[in-house]
């Protein structure tokens, strides 16, 4: 049983990819080499899929027009006209988590499971919404926003500020890293053929819906504050 | 080691009420998209969101056992 402990606190883990030998080492976690990998990984389909492409889409192009098609009219109806440059963001952002999310498929350790990585993605969420309420706003109606509906919500209003990127990040991070949990149970239980099964739950299933909360609710938080 | 299991045994309790909450948006949701199939689409979306808050109560209570764990072996 100790034993099995260890091999799961092992697994938990943020472990340290390499040391930049400078300023006597910094050292890089693994998650930012994940995310590295996957950056690369995207942009490199990125190019891939846009360098030909044709008036009347064939084949891949169908796809990912089919795709970004749907992912442009999903963020319009709930931001509206108005927030419109604010989409191309988005996107990469649920293009972003949603990869790395079901990137335990392939047997790598997702960087989602690390509390710094949602950390930094809850930061940008929440100041890149308080930016969009400035430039939609100005900065004194911006000010004016906390206190409203009333004066007297001030704290709350401020609260808030706080309590939206926590509870971005601990979703995000709680829920990857209870899923990677299960399976790693799972995998040192019964090693073959099970996990298959429960990964299309685990990873596929719950890493999507969780890129979809995620960014659904950072565009949720952008259109109520540009109002 | 036996206080702090149960210490976070009882953090994931908050799992039950989550679960409650969840049950209970899911049944209306069924329900009024049976009543009116053509809302669905806004149904779903008000669902996911709702789940997605409904489930952060869970989600805390897990961080908070698994932290304690962590933390206090």
């Amino acid at each position: 049983m100790d034993d099995f402990a260890d091999k799961l606190l092992d697994e938990l883990d943020c472990r340290t990819a390499f040391e930049i030998p400078i300023f006597g080492g910094i050292p890089v976690p693994e998650s930012a080499v994940m995310t590295w990998g996957i950056m690369a990984a995207l942009v490199l389909l990125s190019i891939i899929f846009v360098r030909k492409l044709k008036t009347v889409p064939t084949g891949s192009q169908c796809l990912i027009e089919m795709l970004i098609g749907w992912l442009n009219n999903f963020f319009l109806d709930i931001m509206g006209p108005k927030g419109k440059k604010y989409i191309p963001f988005l996107e990469t952002l649920i293009i972003y988590i949603g990869v790395s999310n079901i990137v335990g498929l392939f047997g790598l350790r997702p960087p989602t499971k690390d509390l710094n990585v949602t950390a930094a993605l809850a930061l940008i969420s929440i100041v890149l919404i308080q930016v969009c309420a400035i430039k939609e706003k100005g900065s004194k109606g911006w000010m004016k926003g906390f206190a409203e509906p009333m004066p007297l919500l001030l704290p709350i209003n401020i609260l808030e500020l706080g309590i939206r990127p926590l509870s971005l990040c601990m979703r995000l991070f709680g829920n990857v890293l209870g899923s990677f949990v299960v399976m790693e149970l799972l995998k040192l239980v019964i090693p073959v053929g099970v996990p298959v099964i429960f990964s299309f739950y685990f990873d596929v299933f719950d890493g999507l819906i969780q890129a979809y909360v995620f960014v659904f609710l950072t565009s949720l938080f952008m259109s109520e504050a540009m109002e | 080691m036996g206080i702090v299991a149960l210490g976070a045994a009882i953090a994931v309790l908050t799992g039950a009420g989550a679960g409650i909450g969840i049950g209970l948006a899911t049944s209306k949701a069924t329900e009024s998209i049976a009543k009116q199939p053509e809302a669905k689409g806004d149904i779903n979306k008000a669902l996911l969101l709702g789940c997605a808050l409904a489930e952060a109560t869970a989600i805390y209570g897990f961080v908070i056992a698994l932290l304690i764990i962590l933390f206090m072996r």
